[in-house]
C-alpha cells in the first residue's frame, strides 16, 4: 500500500495544469498556485505513470506480508433453493479445476442446506475433490446470518485461498458479508479469471463504469473471493463415475440464530427468460420512440427469439428490467444476437459478448459494439431493420401475416 | 422511525475510455448525478416517514462536490446530510469505503434502519450495503421488492431470488437495499429548494471517526488493488459491412441463412 506524494518545487501553472487534464477523475486541484489530490482520487496512478514527470511521486509503504502458505484450495459456493443447485455452480467449479491445476490445490465445494446429501453427490460428477456441507434444519432457506456463519466456519477450519461465488441474488448478497468479516478483497462479476503462481487471483472486470477492463489483485489477504455471473465461464462434462469425497461438517449450532426469519417462499411466475434464449434481438439507444420497438419485437418474432435491452431502455420505461442485458442486468449467452443500435459500453457487452455470433447495426462506424461483434454492420436501423424483416419472413413464407410496426399487445 | 440513506455521486455519463495507444483514460466532460438507483432507497425511506413519522438523513462519501446530491436530497426530503470526505479516503476498495460509511453512520447516532440502492452505476458491485452491515453487526436483506409490513421493532419484505421470492422478517436495527422500481422516486421540489437553501451539510474527515487508525481508510485500507487498466479486446476475426439500406439487409439475411438461423 502507498499513497500519493506532491514535489511541490516542480509545481508550476504548466505542470499542474497538465496533471489536473490527466486525471480522469477530476480529482487533481490546483487552486491560487497550490496543487491537491482530493478525495476523488482512485489511486490508479495515472498522474504518475503518464503526467509530468516527478511531480506526483507514488510512495509505497511498508506491509507486513501474510503468510499465503497456510491457504490452499479454490472452494465453490453451491448456490441453491432447497437442494437444487442453481447451474452457475458447476460453471464455477470448470473454472475453479482449471486454476487449481496451475497452482495444484483442490477443488473444494461449501454446500450449507438442509438434507441435501444427495444433491452434494451430483458435485462429484463434476471433478471436485472435496464437497462440505453443513446440513442443519437453520439452513433450509437463504439467509445471509447463518449462511455467512457457516462460511465463517468454513474459512477458519479449511483455510481457501480462492473463494468463487455465483453473482446470482443470493451470491452478491451473501459474498461482500463473508469478505467483510474476515477484512479480505471481493472482486464483483469477474469476466477473467487466472492465478498466478504465488495463488494471487488475477480478477478482471469492467471497471470505473466506462469503457474499460480493471486487472485487480488482492495480493496481502486470503481467502481472495470473487463473484462471477452465470453464463460467463463454461460447466465441464459431467462423467460418469463420482470421484472425491463428502464431508459432513459440525458447527456449533448457537451460530445459527438470526435476527432474520424467512417466513415464506414463492416461486416465481415463470417468465421468458433471456439468459435461456437462443437467439436474441437487443433495443439500443437508436429507437427514438417507444412504438419503434415493435422493429425489435418484430424482427425477434420473425426470427423466433426474444428480445432485450440496454440499460438507457429500461431507464427509459420502455422495456421491463428483466429483460436487460448487462451487468446491471442479465447475461446471456445465446447463439445468435442482434443488436439495433447499441453503442456497446463495456457494461453491456460483458453481458453478451460470449454469443456465438454477433450482428451488430450502427450509424456510428466508431460505435464501441463493432470491437466485439462478428459483423458489423453501418447503417441506420430504420432503413436495415424494415427490410430484414420483410426478407425473413419471406424466407419463413410468413408474408403478409403480420402488419409492420405493429405494436406489440401481450408483450412489454 | 429513524432512517438512514446511503447515496453515492456517479459520473453523468458513461463514456469514459482508454487511449489504446498512451494507456490514458480520456474523460468526456466530468458532470455527474447522483447514482439513479438511490433514489429508489431515498424515496422508500421517505414513505415510510410519512406512514410512521420519523426522520430521514442522507449519507455519502466522496470529494467536497458530492454535496450536490446532498442537497438534491434536501430537495426530494431528507432531514439531515452528511459527507465524509478527505483525501485520506481516497483509492479505497469495496471493503475501505464501507468501513468509512460505517464509521461515519456511528457519528450520526441511533437508527432503525439503513436504506441503499440496489448498487450503483459507476461501480455496479452491489457489494457495500451488506459490508457495511457486517461492520456495523446487523442483519440486512439485499434484493427487496417490496416492504409488506413495519412494525415498532421490525419489518418484513419481499426478498428476489433467482427462482424464488422470500418473505422475510427482519429485527431493527438492519439495512435493507432495495431494487429498482420499489417505488417510483419523487421530483426535487422547488419549495423545498428554497427551504434548504442554507442547510448546513455535516463534513466529516479522518480526525472526526471513532478509529482514526490511517491504515483503514482509502487505499491503505483497500485489500483489492487495481494492478492495470486497459481497454477490452478487440474482436480479432469481424467483418464491417457498408452499403445502403436494402443491400446491408439482404446481406444479413444471406448470412443469417447460411449460419441455419433461418
Amino acid at each position: 500500500m502507498g499513497k500519493l506524494f506532491i514535489h511541490h518545487d516542480l509545481v508550476n501553472d504548466d505542470t499542474a495544469n497538465k496533471l489536473v487534464k490527466i486525471c480522469p477523475f477530476g480529482a487533481i486541484e490546483y487552486k491560487e498556485g497550490k496543487l491537491e489530490i482530493n478525495a476523488a482520487c482512485k489511486m490508479c496512478r495515472i498522474c504518475v505513470k503518464k503526467g509530468p514527470k516527478g511531480v506526483i511521486e507514488y510512495i509505497e509503504e511498508p506491509v507486513i506480508n501474510i503468510d499465503k502458505s497456510q491457504y490452499k484450495g479454490i472452494a465453490v459456493y453451491v448456490d441453491h433453493v432447497n437442494g437444487k443447485i442453481h447451474p452457475v455452480t458447476f460453471e464455477l467449479i470448470g473454472k475453479a479445476r482449471e486454476l487449481a491445476k496451475k497452482v495444484n490445490y483442490p477443488v473444494y465445494c461449501i454446500f450449507p442446506g438442509f438434507q441435501i446429501f444427495d444433491n452434494a453427490e451430483e458435485l462429484l460428477h463434476y471433478g471436485v475433490d472435496e464437497v462440505f456441507i453443513y446440513d442443519y434444519l437453520e439452513l433450509k432457506h437463504f439467509n445471509v446470518e447463518t449462511y455467512t456463519a457457516v462460511f465463517e466456519d468454513f474459512i477458519i477450519n479449511k483455510k481457501p485461498s480462492v473463494i468463487l461465488i455465483g453473482a446470482t441474488t443470493t451470491g452478491r448478497s451473501l459474498a461482500p458479508r463473508v469478505a467483510a468479516r474476515f477484512k479480505t478483497g471481493l472482486t464483483a462479476d469477474c469476466t477473467v479469471l487466472d492465478i498466478k503462481e504465488n495463488s494471487d487471483l488475477v480478477q478482471i472486470r469492467p471497471a470505473f463504469g466506462g469503457n474499460i477492463m480493471a486487472q485487480i489483485v488482492t495480493p496481502n489477504s486470503r481467502p481472495q473471493l470473487a463473484t462471477v455471473r452465470y453464463k460467463i465461464m463454461n460447466a465441464p462434462q459431467r462423467t460418469d463415475e463420482a470421484n472425491g469425497k463428502i464431508t459432513v461438517c459440525s458447527m456449533d449450532t448457537n451460530k445459527l440464530k438470526s435476527n432474520l426469519e424467512v417466513l415464506k417462499i414463492t416461486e416465481k411466475e415463470v417468465e421468458e427468460n433471456i439468459s435461456e434464449a437462443e437467439i436474441i434481438v437487443v433495443a439500443g439507444r437508436a429507437i427514438k420512440t417507444k412504438q419503434d420497438m415493435s422493429l425489435a419485437y418484430e424482427l425477434a418474432e420473425v426470427l423466433g427469439g426474444s428480445f432485450a435491452g440496454t440499460r438507457p431502455m429500461v431507464e427509459a420505461g420502455w422495456i421491463d428490467a428483466k429483460k436487460q442485458i448487462g451487468l446491471s442486468g442479465r447475461t446471456v449467452k445465446p447463439k445468435l444476437i442482434i443488436t439495433l443500435g447499441v453503442s456497446g459500453a463495456v457494461q453491456f457487452t460483458a453481458g453478451m459478448k460470449s454469443a456465438d455470433y454477433i450482428f451488430a447495426i450502427n450509424k456510428d462506424p466508431k460505435a464501441a459494439i463493432f470491437s466485439v461483434a462478428h459483423y458489423g454492420i453501418i447503417g441506420d436501423i430504420y432503413e436495415i431493420v424494415p427490410k430484414l424483416i420483410e426478407n425473413i419472413k419471406k424466407e419463413k413464407g410468413l408474408v403478409g401475416e403480420m402488419p409492420k410496426y405493429a405494436a406489440p399487445s401481450t408483450r412489454n | 422511525m429513524k432512517i438512514i440513506v446511503c447515496i453515492k455521486q456517479v459520473p453523468g455519463t458513461s463514456k469514459v475510455q482508454v487511449d489504446p495507444i498512451t494507456g490514458v483514460l480520456i474523460r468526456s466532460g466530468i458532470d455527474t448525478k447522483m447514482n439513479p438507483y438511490d433514489l429508489f432507497a431515498l424515496e422508500s425511506a421517505l414513505r415510510l416517514k410519512e406512514e410512521f413519522g420519523g426522520v430521514v438523513n442522507v449519507i455519502t462519501m466522496g470529494p467536497p462536490q458530492a454535496i450536490e446530491i446532498i442537497k438534491e436530497a434536501f430537495m426530494m426530503g431528507a432531514d439531515d446530510g452528511v459527507l465524509l470526505s478527505d483525501k485520506k479516503f481516497a483509492g479505497a476498495d469495496v471493503l475501505a469505503t464501507s468501513y468509512t460509511l460505517s464509521q461515519g453512520i456511528r457519528k450520526m447516532g441511533d437508527f432503525d434502519i439503513i436504506i441503499t440502492g440496489k448498487q450503483t452505476t459507476d461501480g455496479d458491485t452491489a457489494q457495500v450495503g451488506p459490508e457495511i452491515a457486517e461492520y456495523l453487526n446487523i442483519p440486512h436483506v439485499a434484493n427487496v421488492l417490496k416492504i409488506l409490513e413495519v412494525t415498532n421493532k421490525d419489518i418484513t419484505v419481499e426478498m428476489d431470488m433467482p427462482e424464488t421470492v422470500e418473505i422475510v422478517k427482519i429485527k431493527f436495527p438492519c439495512l435493507i437495499s432495495v431494487e429498482k422500481d420499489i417505488y417510483q422516486p419523487r421530483l426535487p421540489s422547488f419549495k423545498r429548494k428554497m427551504q434548504t437553501k442554507n442547510k448546513e451539510v455535516k463534513v466529516l474527515c479522518l480526525k472526526d471517526m471513532e478509529d482514526k487508525d490511517e491504515k483503514k481508510y482509502g487505499l491503505s485500507g483497500s485489500p483489492t488493488q487495481v494492478e492495470r487498466i486497459f481497454p477490452p479486446d478487440e474482436n480479432a476475426d469481424k467483418e464491417i459491412w457498408e452499403g445502403t439500406g436494402d443491400e446491408l439487409a439482404d446481406k444479413i439475411t444471406n448470412k443469417l441463412k447460411e449460419l441455419k438461423f433461418i
